[in-house]
């Protein structure tokens, strides 16, 4: 039996590996083929690596506490599907959003203020790329100390991780603009606010929408840990520390799964948003 | 007046105006810099007193007293566990669990920091070399590449740090203890930043060089080690900067569920436990400091290694 698992999860892994290898030297005549295999290539290695999972914590006989298998994992996830849902409402909905909102809402309105001091952002500028490297997710003790157990305190912590990225990212993009470009702007008598809102902020996008991209996975990061402080009893971060220490190790990764979804969503759902908003920029555009 | 004099007063001049410029240029990049914490001090005082005010009037009176003024002001920079303790305080905590305690005491926290960086370092480590071998793969073989990049990618959509407690529990279940598992954690969220920065790194020799390459009959080793390396070597160290931050948070999360025993993560668990928050303050700030050396650190060697090869760092 074990041996048939292992033998299972093996072949699978060759055909799988000889089919991807024949799949990348394919040279389709029409688009959507080689889109399809541009798709189906990783596919195939993600289902691969479950396979091998699956057939290796079988023929292996590990024990479902150190890893339970994907079946397992999946059987956990639907049964436990309201907690699930709780959880994630309470600490993506709630807290994740919300400071993903006002963190970045903030660095943004922040940049735009200091935008016109270039002393203030030569002071400034140093200090948020320093910010940003540090292990801010050390406050979220003294966040949850000030705001309470409940979501404010998590969605503190992801204002502060989000501000110090967004804030860098847009000053960085405000300055993308050319001079040639701003010359043109000058030729035509435009005010501040018109260089600003007709040419700075849509050379200034990508660089907004990057910063978007790497708050959307920092958010949940944040929202998560600082929830091991202190929570009420909901919560993704709250469910993982305490069936951990039940040992309910494939409810943990049912968590994780829901939590890897919805950072995948989150993350796509704003990719999306920037090739539908700044199409026209090269960096899109060329694909 | 001679022509020495003259040719004399010019170099003078033109050295004086050197040292201006570059006092300004200094001054320009300092100035500001110093400005801003300088006015974050003074906001942070302001918000210390203003947060622990309600809890020294609320002693007061409890006391029977009324407290105002200075002595309010007084009071709210010198609470036991305040609700924002004032700079002069954490500096304090600071001198005291740096410098005047032993370094192999456990209250030390130079100790303490000692613990979270070597996990962070050897988990750095290990990413750094993990992400690097990745990446020639990717480079090197198509099937690889298409396959392996998209899920390099997902990898990072699951929250590493959000599962660090099961991993910690999970690798001590089959008796692997101590720094290692931490290091797992660091290793995990460091090789990402390694992996694609080095796949671009090693991808950044343009086709013609590529091709000149060709044209010696250089082998594939060839061509890597002497073309792609050097070639991504400024990818590598800027990719570098980013994963040892990250290792180190890593590293500090990975102490959390461990039961609060030791190292910077540990400070910050038993300080939020026991309400006091200028141990998690100067904890911060040792966690701060310790990434500001690292980064420095790298920078440093960037310079050395990029200056070496005649590359402009």
């Amino acid at each position: 039996m074990s041996a048939g698992w292992l033998a299972f999860a093996a072949l699978f892994w060759l055909s799988a590996w000889g089919l991807n290898e024949w799949l990348v030297r394919v040279r389709p005549a029409d688009v959507s083929a080689a889109h399809a295999i541009n798709i189906a290539v990783p596919v195939i290695f993600g289902v691969t690596v479950l396979a091998i999972w699956e057939g290796a914590v079988r023929g292996f006989g590990v024990p479902s506490i150190l890893l339970p298998a994907p079946s397992m994992i999946w059987e956990r996830l639907i049964a436990s599907l309201p907690t699930l849902l709780a959880d994630f409402r309470q600490t993506f909905l709630k807290a994740v959003l919300i400071g993903y909102a006002l963190g970045c809402g903030a660095g943004f309105i922040a940049a735009i203020l200091i935008d016109r001091s270039p002393f203030l952002q030569r002071g400034l500028l140093p200090f948020g790329n320093f910010v940003s490297a540090l292990p801010i997710i050390g406050i979220a003790p003294i966040m949850v100390m000030w705001f309470g157990f409940d979501w404010p305190s998590k969605a503190a912590v992801v204002v502060v991780m989000t501000f110090f990225p967004m804030l860098v990212n847009t000053a960085q993009g405000l300055a993308a603009a050319s001079s040639s470009e701003k010359d043109l702007m000058r030729t035509y008598a435009a005010n501040y606010w018109q260089t600003l809102f007709k040419l700075r902020l849509p050379a200034a996008a990508p660089f907004i929408f990057n910063a978007l991209k790497i708050n959307s996975t920092l958010a949940l990061i944040g929202a998560i840990v600082a929830e091991f402080f202190g929570t009420p009893i909901v919560g993704m971060g709250f469910r993982i520390s305490t069936e951990v220490g039940r040992m309910n190790i494939d409810m943990v990764w049912a968590e994780i799964a829901v939590a890897a979804v919805a950072g995948s969503v989150f993350y796509g759902a704003v990719a999306l948003m920037e090739r539908t908003t700044i199409f026209w920029h090269p960096s899109v555009r060329g694909g | 007046m001679t022509v020495e004099d003259t040719a004399e007063r010019r170099v003078a001049i033109t050295s004086v105006r050197d040292s201006a410029r570059s006092l300004r240029a200094f001054a320009e990049t300092i100035g500001p810099i110093f400005t801003v914490c300088v006015g974050l001090v003074i906001i942070w005082y302001a918000a210390a007193i203003l947060l622990n005010a309600p809890w020294a009037r609320d002693q007061a009176q409890r006391a029977g007293t009324t407290i105002s003024g200075f002595a309010l002001i007084a009071q709210t920079m010198a609470q036991l566990r305040p609700v924002l303790p004032a700079p002069h305080q954490v500096i304090a905590e600071l001198w005291d669990t740096v410098v005047a305690k032993p370094v192999t005491s456990k209250r030390s926290l130079v100790y303490h920091a000692w613990i979270t960086l070597s996990a962070a370092l050897l988990g750095f480590a290990l990413g750094t070399g993990l992400g690097v071998l990745l990446a020639v793969l990717i480079v090197h073989n198509v099937a690889a590449d298409r396959s392996l990049m998209p899920w390099i990618v997902a990898t990072q959509a699951i929250p590493i740090l959000a599962i660090a407690p099961m991993i910690i529990v999970v690798l001590n279940a089959i008796g692997i203890s101590g720094l290692l598992p931490k290091s797992l954690i660091s290793t995990y969220l460091s090789f990402f930043p390694i992996a694609v920065g080095m796949v671009k790194g090693l991808r950044s020799p343009d086709l013609m060089l590529i091709d000149l390459m060709r044209t010696y009959n250089a082998s594939a080793a060839q061509t890597f080690w002497k073309l792609r390396w050097p070639g991504a070597l400024p990818y590598l160290f800027t990719s570098m900067k980013v994963a040892v931050a990250i290792s180190l948070v890593g590293a500090i999360v990975g102490e959390l569920p461990t039961g609060a025993v030791a190292g910077l993560g540990a400070r910050l668990l038993a300080g939020s436990y026991y309400g006091q928050t200028i141990q998690i303050w100067a904890a911060l700030f040792m966690a701060a400091a310790v990434a500001a050396v690292l980064i420095g650190l790298i920078g440093w060697l960037h310079r050395l290694v990029l200056g070496r090869m005649g590359m402009a760092a």
